[in-house]
């Protein structure tokens, strides 16, 4: 589309992801005039995709959380199809297999029925299954929508139910890995957001992945008339008397528009306004960031007997979700293999896909020399593998050291590919490669500035059905309810 | 404006935005969210497409007076007949 300087929009919308498509969505169907303006050229923001060699891969998306089956109301997915106008087999999700929660000595299975997970708790931990359900009714309770809950410490909550330290970090090992921002706790909000949507309701996937959604989401925004600018990137919010007046964009034009809604980050929105300073909120910057090795396999993982959808591992004694020291983390991570799910007429991926994900440390990787970098790539590559193979059933039953397995896992593999701290900072302009954000969020997505509104990552409902109903919610909220 | 006229209006736009809920059976003098799983942001759609289809606005404060198709007709008539004066 021509965007000419001086345009002027009822809404700009800054980030083309799942938040930003979902808000534009909900305006361009009241009638406003508004504008996704998107730095790359690719749209998803954290859940991208991309293609290398003929191959298909998406950058986040392990699985769709918040999946619940057709015909069950009052749930969040729900609640998106009918805010959205979109019929749910637009988005064609099909179920997980089976999950898993590995520690030293014990495992937690789960699945999309919450009873599995229930009678795992009831055998692994008898004397805590009477406190679990007390906790489910305090979370059942929970109203995690509310926009203007305040902070609370979900490991201390979850403390006063569950008196067994083991069993607390086990249930909280999936939900911090898929959305905390935070170390070593989580929102509580953002915990109940989290153990609905990942034990209560359950995982999904798209036969074609994170594509499906992405292209739903534009296409009915196109049908509505919106507007999208790609490689567009905002390089200043020009304000005054607490208001935004104008936007100045990198090609050089400057446009108006009475309501910006950011996507990109509290901090990184905040950085490009011209009343604050260039280091504005550097405090609330996120801290964790990650490494994920991609591996394709020449055949399906379930003919090596790997059945599991996704495995969420532990090996330490206690589980520690904090910044590493050292280039990565390897004690703890998750396994994700995107054939196993049930997929329509028993179709399969065309080549088998082993994702290991583990937490890394941004400035050590950032301050590698190509050189290094590569090296330590390779390095950790094979240290995670390696890792993955101790929590997956073995290639060859005869190999035992280390350099075996590896063998036997090469010899399956036909391409590899791994993404850095590095890699998540160009793809995603989010700053020290921090996935999930700030850890303090902004709930009711208001700012300094009377007509600036942050959704998505920021505002903090998780998961990617929590990213469109936040882009939804602050839509709403700000513009739609207010007139 | 009959008030038989004016529910349907109603029941159409709910149709509209929430197609998964079964309308055969919908009562008049119960409250909406009582029989069918609407949450404020179905009601919210439905106030904005009562202004976009219809031209009828619904200051926020009056969202209660929506929550039974009685209450709806008692409200909406005046204004249905005020936008086509």
């Amino acid at each position: 589309m021509e965007l000419k300087s001086n345009d002027h929009f009822d809404a700009v919308i800054i980030g083309c992801g799942m938040s930003g498509l979902a808000a534009a969505i909900r305006l361009a169907m009241f009638g406003r005039k508004v504008i996704i303006l998107e730095k790359h050229n690719a749209p998803g923001g954290l859940n991208s995709f991309y293609s290398f060699d003929g191959r298909k891969f998406d950058v986040g998306l392990h699985a769709v959380t918040n999946f619940v089956r057709p015909g069950v109301k009052g749930k969040p997915l729900t609640k998106l199809f009918r805010q959205l106008r979109i019929d749910r087999d637009e988005f064609a999700l099909c179920e997980q297999k089976c999950s898993k929660v590995a520690f030293p000595d014990v495992e937690l299975n789960f699945s999309n029925d919450f009873e599995l997970l229930v009678s795992e708790i009831e055998k692994a931990f008898p004397n805590q299954i009477d406190n679990f359900q007390k906790l489910v009714k305090a979370i059942h309770d929970f109203n995690e929508f509310d926009l203007e809950d305040k902070d609370r410490s979900a490991k201390k909550i979850i403390s006063q139910y569950i008196t067994d330290p083991l069993l607390v970090d086990m249930l909280l090992l999936p939900l911090m890995y898929y959305g905390s921002a935070k170390e070593n706790d989580m929102e509580f909000g953002q915990f109940v957001i989290m153990f609905k949507s990942i034990y209560q309701e359950g995982f999904a996937r798209p036969f074609e992945g994170v594509r499906t959604i992405i292209k739903t989401l534009i296409d009915k925004y196109r049908d509505l008339g919106g507007m999208r600018k790609m490689k567009c990137a905002v390089k200043k919010i020009i304000t005054q008397n607490n208001n935004i007046t104008a936007l100045e964009l990198e090609n050089g034009d400057t446009i108006t528009a009475d309501h910006v809604i950011s996507s990109i980050g509290l901090v990184e929105t905040l950085q490009l306004c011209n009343d604050q300073k260039t280091k504005a909120e550097q405090s609330n910057i996120g801290k964790l960031s990650f490494v994920e090795t991609i591996t394709i396999l020449d055949k399906q993982p379930k003919e090596l007997g790997w059945n599991d959808t996704i495995i969420f591992f532990n090996d330490w004694q206690n589980f520690e979700y904090q910044k590493p020291k050292e280039l990565v983390d390897p004690r703890s991570g998750v396994i994700c293999m995107p054939n196993n799910y049930q997929y329509e007429n028993n179709n399969e991926l065309d080549e088998g896909v082993l994702r290991v994900t583990a937490m890394a440390n941004y400035d050590q990787w950032t301050s590698l020399d190509e050189d290094h970098y590569a090296k330590q790539k390779k390095i950790w590559y094979d240290t995670l593998a390696l890792k993955a193979m101790s929590f997956l059933k073995p290639i060859n039953n005869d190999s035992t050291n280390d350099k075996d397995k590896l063998d036997n896992l090469k010899k399956q593999t036909v391409y590899v590919d791994m993404f850095t701290p590095r890699t998540i900072t160009k793809f995603t302009s989010h700053l020290d490669g921090a996935i999930y954000g700030a850890p303090n969020k902004v709930k009711n997505g208001k700012t300094h500035l009377d007509n600036l509104y942050i959704c998505g990552t920021d505002q903090g409902f998780l998961g990617i059905i929590g990213a469109m109903l936040s882009g939804i919610s602050m839509a709403n909220y700000h513009i739609l309810q207010k007139n | 404006m009959t008030k038989e006229a004016c529910k349907q209006i109603v029941l159409d736009i709910i149709a509209e935005i929430a197609p998964d809920e079964d309308l055969s059976d919908v009562k008049s003098e119960i409250k909406l969210r009582d029989q069918l799983e609407l949450d404020s942001m179905d009601f919210l759609d439905i106030v904005m497409e009562l202004r976009k289809k219809h031209g009828i606005e619904v200051p926020e404060d009056d969202y209660p007076q929506l929550e039974s198709l009685d209450s709806c007709a008692n409200y909406l008539i005046p204004k249905f007949e005020a936008v086509n004066a």
